[in-house]
């Protein structure tokens, strides 16, 4: 969440004491806006008090490519490491969701817009291999901006690797559910982040494979009311609910009942 | 066929022009200017090589796209002694940017499938200029589950900007598509062999790209952006376009020194539109060696190898010392929520108020949009504009 004392909401225009809405999980009390929200609000959201366990904290970017835009990838990823205190753009491990133990991930689009790297599909690969051993559910709350460019193909190859070890997951009857989150597009939306048994979104979030400005671009047309937002993509039939984020909790549960039932005692 | 001339193709062009004007002039003097001429064309020749030899990335890509290029129908016809066509996803429609069916090459009985591109108005807005719709991936995925089934090998020929971004292409989930495309491959117990011949673009190509073994034309070329979308978000202008290929290392040789592909199909001199037969033959040669070599592997041993292949790509560090906010997440998840909320109050009329709005980069999957035809059927016209400030 930004800093400062207070936030104008960018839906409703409603002047929000900060305080305020952290408490309410970044939604804006006023119209239900769902801001964005750190990694460590998402995970103290979701998960029980005490019982998280972080996995691969220690994995960090290098520049392979030796990557010279108009800034080097290097001196973009020490800009992103030092706002976010984070080594890269998603942060996963076990821990506890009400009754069910899960490997969980969440992305972070403050860092380098959350693109997919080696990193990023490393530790997403890492989280769904090592479920798949102790034989636990993943949940990932899923933002993105795509793949990394600074990495090359590199990171477009995470798309595959990340999608093959949701295969090893599903064949062992194991239960995945994506939370997309605003915005999740591009190379994470054609990997992981769409292969779920049960697929959530926040209310309002932007989900799609191309980005809006490329599509009317492409096109030349105008583009629908609400289009890629999570409720249009309700309407088409692409994500089974949209889920306020103070409810999210309480909805994965319900779906973990089903899907992940602890054995009968 | 009409000359198609790449900007540094040039003083190859400039030489041939002289040696065919010295020609005619010695027919019609009637002079003997053959030493003239031989050394002409060894001139030529040695430009030839100097410029071929030497292509930056940027001209590798204008050759990749360059409009005389094979295109999988060129290849089909050449290297397949039969093929069936197959058509459409079940679902919705067939897609002409992908096409596939039952193919015979050097006596093997294989299922081919690859995108294609048009040559002129008509057949493009056919195929979409090579530009899949999901449903191609859909039915690329049907065809790759029938091979499964009868234990048919899979060679996948490639050369597409990308997946199409369309708005129909949204609604009927291309991001879904090319997701289940990607996982189901590694289900799969029959050898795949891929080949990019022009144009890999990005997830487009991946979408029908996990293979056991995954070759790259000599001036094709595989990216997880096109030059110009990374140079338009990177240097805000697509006149960088030459630097962002350079950048993205997405040359056939990059590609293999970094350990992404696994081979190189050399191209005739001048690239593979200078001799389709060449090119077809040489390239029928590498799918058969690799298809020889992954034919003793059971299907275990194929899934093993795919997953394994594709596990190992990426680069990182691992370090010993945790981030430094770690600590503090650790701490976060371990923090009793406040029971009371602080009241908010009012804001002074002069406090200064922090207004940030969500920022939002457009997300990577660029595509170069000049030059390409609108074709989306039934795009609404007369929509509202749609509120581009609500995020």
């Amino acid at each position: 969440m930004p800093d400062g004392l207070w936030l104008k909401c960018p839906a409703c225009g409603e002047i929000v004491f900060k305080n305020d809405l952290e408490q309410n999980l970044g939604i804006c009390p006023n119209c239900s806006f769902h801001f964005q929200i750190s990694r460590e609000e998402r995970l103290a959201s979701l998960i029980d008090e005490g019982t998280f366990e972080e996995w691969d904290a220690v994995l960090h970017s290098v520049d392979r490519l030796g990557f010279k835009g108009v800034d080097s990838y290097e001196s973009k990823l020490k800009q992103n490491v030092d706002k976010t205190g984070h080594y890269d753009a998603v942060t996963s491990g076990k821990g506890r969701i009400g009754p069910h133990t899960v490997g969980i991930g969440v992305m972070d689009f403050k860092f380098l817009g959350a693109s997919m790297g080696s990193v990023v599909g490393e530790k997403i690969t890492r989280l769904i291999e090592r479920s798949t051993e102790e034989k636990l559910p993943v949940v990932i709350c899923c933002a993105s901006g795509g793949a990394r460019m600074y990495e090359g193909m590199l990171s477009l190859m995470q798309m595959a690797k990340t999608s093959a070890a949701l295969a090893r997951h599903a064949a062992a009857g194991l239960a995945y559910i994506p939370v997309l989150t605003h915005p999740t597009t591009a190379g994470v939306m054609a990997s992981f982040a769409t292969l779920g048994d049960v697929i959530l979104a926040e209310p309002g979030a932007l989900i799609g494979f191309a980005g809006p400005r490329v599509i009317k671009e492409t096109t030349q047309s105008e583009l629908p009311e609400g289009f890629q937002r999570s409720e249009f993509l309700l309407d088409h039939g692409l994500i089974d609910c949209v889920v306020p984020r103070d409810q999210l909790k309480e909805q994965l549960i319900h779906l973990l009942d089903f899907l992940a039932a602890p054995a009968a005692s | 066929m009409s000359h198609f001339v790449l900007p540094f193709e040039k003083p190859i062009l400039e030489l041939e022009a002289k040696l065919h004007e010295l020609q005619s002039v010695s027919q019609d003097q009637d002079l003997d200017v053959s030493s003239e001429v031989t050394r002409m064309e060894k001139k030529i020749a040695q430009m030839r090589k100097k410029v071929y030899g030497n292509l930056t990335a940027w001209q590798k890509v204008q050759m990749a796209r360059h409009p005389l290029r094979p295109y999988t129908r060129d290849y089909i016809s050449r290297i397949c002694t039969r093929f069936t066509e197959l058509h459409g996803d079940r679902i919705y429609r067939d897609d002409r940017a992908i096409i596939g069916g039952f193919a015979e090459i050097d006596g093997m009985r294989v299922m081919l499938i690859g995108t294609q591109k048009g040559r002129d108005t008509k057949t493009n807005l056919e195929c979409n200029f090579g530009c899949p719709y999901p449903e191609g991936y859909r039915k690329a995925l049907r065809l790759m589950k029938l091979a499964d089934k009868y234990r048919m090998p899979i060679v996948s020929l490639i050369d597409t900007p990308g997946a199409y971004p369309g708005i129909q292409s949204e609604e009927r989930h291309v991001a879904e598509a090319i997701a289940v495309n990607l996982r189901e491959a590694f289900t799969l117990g029959v050898p795949m062999v891929v080949v990019i011949t022009g144009e890999g673009g990005s997830g487009g190509a991946l979408g029908i790209g996990v293979g056991n073994k995954v070759l790259v034309l000599e001036n094709a070329y595989y990216s997880v952006i096109t030059p110009e979308g990374c140079a338009a978000i990177l240097w805000k202008d697509r006149a960088y376009s030459d630097k962002a290929a350079e950048a993205l290392k997405l040359t056939a040789q990059d590609l293999k020194k970094a350990g992404i592909t696994d081979g190189i199909v050399p191209e005739p001199m001048g690239g593979a539109h200078n001799d389709y037969e060449i090119m077809a033959a040489t390239l029928k040669e590498h799918i058969v060696e690799q298809l020889k070599a992954l034919s003793d592997m059971d299907p275990d041993a194929l899934r093993s190898q795919r997953y394994d292949k594709f596990r190992a790509i990426g680069a990182f560090a691992e370090g010993k010392t945790p981030p430094p906010a770690s600590e503090a997440l650790a701490d976060r998840l371990k923090r009793t929520p406040p029971a009371e909320r602080p009241k908010p109050t009012e804001p002074d009329a002069d406090q200064e108020i922090q207004i940030e709005q969500p920022e939002l980069e457009e997300p990577y999957m660029g595509y170069p949009v000049t030059a390409r035809a609108a074709t989306e059927e039934g795009a609404p016209s007369e929509e509202k504009k749609s509120d581009s400030k609500k995020k």
